[in-house]
């Protein structure tokens, strides 16, 4: 493929998948008002459009018109660059997602992913240690003793849980044999016994899932680990200074980080696009796709409705759980992944 | 004769460069961190340049993600405030800056003359995980067990020399400069 | 194509930032921050030279310098944190008295 081709695809993937990501961001907000509404029996976001549908128009709309307020006593080159670093390292990590197989476009065969580098799962393991930055700088940037507990908290939670995220994801590695995502996703094509698919989740990652599943949690400091933006504890924690845009930033993070936690689960342990396809040929084309959402869809669903049910830890409670039991459990899938391969 | 990699590697030169001069020239200690992180990314890139991805990697994840991290974290809990100017800083810097200078142009010099064009070409080491791995388990065994026990010491090192003294009078309390 | 040396001076660049921070800044986190940074410029070294005569070895040996950097910025900070706890200051010229 020339390079000019080359070059041009790479950007309109890279502006397709970014407007793709930031519509599912403002639709997973409305999602989680909708989801977490019916589950404390009232209805979600209903006057604006159908179905409330609407809403996150009307959410980004007042974020543009508010006033972007900067207090005079923080640290302002931190305080306005800490939520831009949070957006960006939560942005970037969409880059290496794949999302079906090639296409086929005037003779070329593109694939669906905007970048496939070798380190895929490297790649996104260092984008999310980077991203520890902006909630640290945000909460010490803000000169605000309620920011500083709240900044601190987040991210030594955030770091502590980021080895039991890593070595969930390495049982999956042995399996695979390969960093890239999709020969990750490759290698969970077909099925046993006839009916049963090959994902990782039902191939003896079970537990690799389980670590998996509460490292995303405590990484995206959500509930039940969300103690350092819980309202009734720290104010709002590191985001406390924050107005309108800044405020939206972290907002889109936090979202951003679910979304990306939600895509490499999908891709790690559900099989990522992988479902029966039926029917002609254009229809089989779109499927993978479909599937791949439906996937998503479902973890996310799963989170709201995990925040929506359990209350949240207390913050030795969470620490002991990253250190004493998440670690240990998932040290030991991967010694029986190891040993399970091995043999 | 310009080439992208040519490019590229000055580019992440500048910043490497950049990123070391700001650590120097920066006051509060926090600036200076960051700048030493922009320096490490920047050596990631020139790690990729030279083709060892496993290595970018692990300095981005290790070193940028979580050394780092640890800095940044003792500098906003012990909150100590840009730095004094005391007699000695200024005469070191009146006497090292320009002496450190001198050295390093000149041991610049003695490299660019005494080295021939050999290029080191873009992507030259094969730094796959699938190349490391067979060597840091079957050459370098023997080191990397040693490096796990290490850490265990430091991991314990660190967990003793930062907890709190103990207040009874057989311990004694930490006495305070006036 | 990027001759060797320029990698060399980068890296010897790095180096002498790093010896300069070390000798001329006051506060011990900004010392010991300089530390890290000849750590890199030599990591930058060993990998240049792993690239230029093909041994896979350079490599393995700058995973083995970042391992050991990390053990050491976790007992450094440590040791900072101890020092500030009894004396109340991070400037080392200040640091000066064997016993309080």
């Amino acid at each position: 493929m020339p390079i000019w081709l080359y070059i041009l695809t790479s950007v309109i993937k890279s502006i397709v998948v970014l407007v793709a990501l930031l519509t599912s961001i403002a639709y997973t907000v409305w999602l989680e008002r909708k989801v977490v509404g019916h589950m404390q029996n009232r209805w979600g976001p209903t006057r604006v459009g159908p179905f409330g549908l609407l809403q996150p128009a009307a959410d980004g709309l007042k974020f543009l018109f508010k006033e972007d307020l900067t207090p005079p006593h923080v640290y302002k080159p931190l305080y306005i660059a800490a939520p831009l670093i949070a957006v960006i390292f939560a942005l970037t990590s969409i880059a290496v997602i794949p999302f079906g197989n090639s296409v086929t476009i005037f003779g070329y065969s593109i694939p669906l992913q905007v970048t496939d580098v070798n380190t895929g799962l490297l790649l996104i393991l260092g984008v999310t240690s980077i991203g520890v930055y902006g909630v640290a700088l945000a909460g010490w940037s803000s000169n605000n003793k309620y920011s500083l507990l709240g900044g601190l908290r987040a991210s030594a939670q955030m770091v502590s849980y980021e080895i039991s995220l890593g070595l969930s994801l390495v049982g999956v590695l042995i399996m695979a044999g390969s960093f890239s995502l999709r020969e990750i996703v490759d290698s969970q094509a077909g099925h046993f016994w006839g009916f049963i698919p090959r994902w990782n989740i039902f191939h003896g990652q079970i537990i690799g899932f389980f670590c998996y599943l509460m490292a995303a949690y405590a990484e995206t400091n959500r509930i039940p680990f969300d103690l350092p933006e819980a309202e009734t504890e720290l104010v709002a924690g590191y985001h406390t200074e924050y107005s309108a845009m800044k405020f939206a930033m972290f907002f889109m993070a936090e979202y951003a980080n679910m979304i990306t936690v939600a895509c490499l689960a999908t891709l790690l342990f559900l099989g990522g696009w992988h479902g029966p396809l039926f029917g002609p040929a254009i229809l089989q084309a779109i499927l993978p796709l479909f599937w791949f959402g439906a996937k998503i869809f479902a973890f996310l669903f799963l989170y709201i409705w995990v925040r929506g049910t359990l209350p949240r830890f207390r913050y030795d409670q969470l620490m002991a759980f990253g250190w004493k039991f998440l670690l240990p459990l998932s040290l030991a899938n991967l010694i029986a992944t190891a040993i399970a391969v091995a043999w | 004769m310009i080439s992208v990699h040519l490019i590229l590697f000055l580019a992440f030169g500048a910043v490497c460069v950049a990123g070391a001069i700001n650590l120097l020239a920066q006051t509060h200690p926090i600036n200076s961190a960051l700048s030493l992180i922009a320096v490490m990314a920047a050596l990631a890139g020139e790690y990729l340049l030279l083709g060892a991805e496993f290595l970018a990697a692990v300095q981005v994840i290790v070193y940028a993600g979580a050394i780092m991290v640890l800095f940044v974290f003792v500098i906003m809990l012990l909150n100590a405030g840009v730095e004094e100017h005391t007699k000695g800083s200024r005469v070191a810097v009146l006497f090292g800056i320009p002496g450190m200078l001198l050295g390093s142009l000149l041991v610049a010099w003695v490299v660019l003359r005494h080295s021939g064009t050999e290029a080191v070409a873009a992507g030259a080491l094969p730094g796959a995980p699938k190349t490391i791995g067979p060597l840091l388990f079957h050459e370098f065994l023997l080191p990397f067990e040693i490096t796990s026990i290490l850490i265990l010491i430091a991991i314990m090192g660190a967990v003793v020399l930062a907890s709190k003294p103990p207040t009874s009078p057989a311990g004694g309390p930490a006495r305070k400069v006036d | 194509m990027v001759p060797l040396s320029y990698y060399l001076v980068l890296s010897g660049f790095l180096f002498a930032c790093g010896v300069t921070g070390f000798l001329i800044k006051r506060n011990i986190i900004t010392i010991f921050m300089s530390i890290e940074l000849m750590l890199n410029g030599v990591n930058l070294s060993f990998v240049a030279f792993a690239a230029h005569w093909h041994a896979l070895a350079g490599q393995v040996f700058v995973f083995f310098v970042m391992v050991v950097a990390a053990a050491e910025a976790a007992v450094g900070l440590a040791i900072i944190i101890a020092v500030y706890r009894t004396r109340e200051t991070l400037n080392v010229d200040q640091v000066n008295l064997l016993k309080l």
